[in-house]
């Protein structure tokens, strides 16, 4: 190595070091901790004490870890493609407004994303009550009879579904940056070669954007699997929320936190916590695996 | 020169995150000044009304030169846990008293025997069911506050209007209170318009298995009765009214919809005939609606005697508290007779300058309720919230508290989860409760263990 790639690299590292410390310290050394953690019977409060696998064994025969793991699972296989799709959409009706328009419409779908998620719970609540909502008395003005979106156990999931569709800003706007990198040109060649609308976004479009649909694919389905705050609010937040329930809406991130923080089994929650690691990294790998196959990155 | 200036400057910026990082742990807790004055942290209680501040006020008076800091928000165990591991807990804890077993029994609070005979705590002016209630195995673990009583409240024109007699209305007879939620009733096209009797499923399982004649667990707080064969007919009996009014899933949205602390409020709209609640939610109507034809009456037993399922919050302290001794010293005046009469007579005079009536405050401390409902509490103009009021006195008296366990959030969890199967229509209520008898044991067996 010359001196001056050995200085390159050497300076590399020291703009990286705050990361790298960052990711050592508050990171790496927690998941270590946390690993060690799964291994025990650990309340915060009492001495740890070594159980082996014990908490694993425990979690493989817990119905709740079942249900809550369903649950989660549900619920991003119908959240993900409903926020790409959704978002899709919204993103190409911005690339073909003016510039003004556009940059009005990206900052109102944007806005709906900095709102706190504990107050999109709420929300939720407000909007999708069974008697009162206004989702039910818009359904009720072109004749539907909505249903019981917060307390119906089958209704529960496709209803935070649906309130999910108020935070697909950021991926609207990730699409649109897509959009507008992919060349005019090919889109003229292929208009001139007859091919229609749909025929030019199958082919030309989607695989021009298919970095940033994978991107978002992963990052939307890593944080399905995390959801956390706006279902707790909305239905664990408080004694008298928690009468909602009916385990329809015991997510897996929630179950975790009722684990470590209401019933001090932090142990159980440690081995709780890396079961939907290793369920995020096995869900991961697959998709970059299938991605290969669909995925066109310019530089290769 | 360059791998100098880098080494410089990553050291730096070691330096300056390691610093960062320290003073963003170090800077909790109580601190001791110069002078020697101590700051005392708490978590769990605000002075977010005229009783805490008056309270507030008076036990940092009592401590003085030191002081006590606030910490507004509710008793959050995250937060707590996340002090006690990093050797950072508060002086003090304010917490519902059925939360005190789990960390009694973890040894993470303090017994309070020491504090009550170094500061000469009368304990004879607590009611009996408020101190039962933060005691486990024998041990005081917190000197309890409010003392939240359950009666029943009755929407006059609901009962005016379904040709029912509130002064007649008892939930001794569940036959009678039955037929009675049903004629309260109000469905319209199929949509519930007004919910005839509300039970209050689930979080109110123990009051209606109390007036059964059962309790939850046994007195000793070890041993659970969720499977009890009183408990499973009081779970029946009160899953059945739901059913009755039109099922769980539309009983909840529409309870759900109700204006429950605003003006519009369910009795204020003709919502609701009748349900057990809380005291407090009596000054919520005479702050919002101090108009709505209200009647009060005890809840009673299957037995025909009142049952008043009562609750609360309770000062605890921290077994690593940095200040014990002042915190000792500022709870017991927190709890004192004369600070709540204080406080009672500054929300007295703040409701007399908006021209609302006040209903008074049920504390865990009898003598301050004799004084505060004889001196401070003055006829309303409204009777039907001063006849309230007197309902609330007399029913206290048979105030009983859940008994203490060392497992309080899972057990309680237990028996929620049990009600929700049910409410839900996935299990029957013996299935249920069965099921929870098991986790709800397996809970406090571990949690005894080795105690």
């Amino acid at each position: 190595m010359t001196t001056t790639r050995r200085r390159e690299a050497l300076a590399a590292y020291g703009f990286l070091s705050p990361w790298i410390i960052g990711f050592l310290v508050f990171m790496a050394g927690p998941m270590v901790a946390s690993l060690v953690l799964s291994l025990t019977d650990y309340d915060v409060l009492t001495s740890t004490q070594f159980v082996g696998a014990d908490n694993y064994r425990e979690l493989f025969a817990d119905d709740r870890v079942r249900r809550s793991l369903a649950n989660t699972l549900i619920y991003t296989v119908l959240h993900v493609p409903l926020t790409m799709a959704v978002a899709l959409g919204l993103a190409m009706l911005l690339a073909r407004a003016g510039r003004r328009s556009a940059g009005f419409f990206r900052t109102v779908f944007y806005l709906p994303t900095v709102t706190p998620k504990v107050a999109v719970g709420v929300l939720f609540l407000l909007l999708f009550n069974g008697q009162a909502g206004l989702v039910n008395e818009t359904l009720a003005r072109v004749g539907i009879d909505g249903p019981d979106w917060t307390v119906d156990g089958a209704w529960i999931k496709p209803g935070l579904v649906l309130m999910s569709a108020w935070s697909l800003g950021s991926t609207v706007i990730i699409y649109l940056a897509a959009l507008q990198n992919v060349p005019r040109d090919l889109h003229e060649a292929a208009e001139m070669d007859g091919a229609s609308p749909w025929a030019r976004f199958r082919a030309v479009t989607v695989p021009m954007i298919s970095g940033a649909l994978f991107f978002t694919l992963i990052i939307n389905t890593i944080s399905s699997l995390q959801t956390f705050d706006e279902v707790y609010t909305a239905f664990y937040g408080s004694a008298n929320q928690q009468t909602y329930g009916n385990d329809a809406a015991l997510f897996y991130v929630v179950y975790l936190f009722q684990q470590a923080f209401q019933f001090l089994h932090m142990g159980y929650a440690s081995a709780l916590a890396w079961l939907l690691f290793l369920i995020i990294v096995a869900i991961t790998l697959v998709q970059v695996r299938l991605s290969r196959r669909f995925v066109y990155y310019e530089s290769e | 020169m360059f791998l100098r200036s880098m080494r410089t400057a990553v050291g730096t910026a070691l330096v300056v995150a390691l610093a960062a990082g320290c003073g963003g742990v170090g800077s909790s807790g109580s601190k001791s000044g110069s002078s020697g004055q101590a700051t005392l942290t708490m978590m769990g209680f605000g002075t977010g009304d005229e009783i805490a501040k008056t309270r507030f006020d008076a036990a940092n008076a009592a401590i003085a030169p030191n002081a006590a800091r606030a910490s507004e928000g509710s008793f959050n165990a995250q937060q707590f846990l996340s002090a006690v591991a990093s050797n950072t807990p508060p002086d003090l804890v304010y917490m519902e008293r059925r939360l005190l077993g789990t960390y009694a029994a973890k040894n993470a609070i303090k017994p309070l025997a020491d504090c009550v005979e170094r500061e000469k705590i009368d304990m004879g002016q607590f009611r009996p069911a408020a101190v039962a209630e933060a005691t486990l195995n024998g041990k005081l673990y917190g000197l309890p506050e409010f003392y939240n009583n359950r009666v029943v409240m009755i929407n006059d024109a609901a009962f005016a209007d379904a040709g029912l007699d509130p002064a007649a209305f008892s939930t001794a007879d569940w036959r009678r209170l039955s037929a009675a939620a049903t004629r309260l009733t109000s469905i319209d096209g199929g949509k519930l318009r007004r919910i005839g009797f509300d039970p209050k499923l689930p979080e109110f399982l123990p009051l209606w298995a109390r007036a059964n004649g059962a309790a939850l667990v046994s007195d000793d707080g070890r041993t659970a009765r969720l499977n009890d064969p009183r408990v499973v007919q009081a779970l029946e009996f009160t899953v059945g009214l739901i059913k009755a009014q039109g099922g769980w899933a539309s009983f909840k949205s529409f309870r759900d919809s109700f204006d429950f602390f605003g003006a519009k409020n369910q009795f204020a709209a003709d919502q609701l005939g009748a349900f057990p609640m809380e005291d407090f939610y009596l000054n919520v109507l005479a702050e919002n609606s101090p108009k709505v034809e209200l009647t009060v009456t005890p809840f009673r037993g299957v037995d025909g005697r009142p049952v008043d399922w009562i609750t609360g919050n309770a000062w605890a302290i921290p077994a690593k508290s940095p200040h014990p001794d002042l915190a000792c010293k500022w709870i017991k005046t927190m709890t004192d007779s004369a600070t709540w009469i204080a406080a009672a007579k500054a929300r007295a005079a703040a409701r007399k300058s908006e021209g609302k009536p006040f209903t008074g405050v049920f504390t865990g401390n009898s003598r301050a309720d004799e004084v505060i409902f004889k001196d401070v509490v003055q006829p309303s103009g409204n009777p039907a919230f001063d006849a309230a009021v007197r309902t609330v006195l007399q029913t206290q008296e048979a105030g009983v508290a859940e008994p203490l366990t060392a497992a309080g959030e899972e057990f309680k969890a237990a028996w929620q989860d049990a009600v929700n199967r049910v409410l839900d229509g996935k299990q029957q209520p013996a299935q249920a409760l069965a099921q929870a008898q098991q986790q709800a044991q397996a809970a406090l067996d571990q949690a005894n263990r080795g105690s």
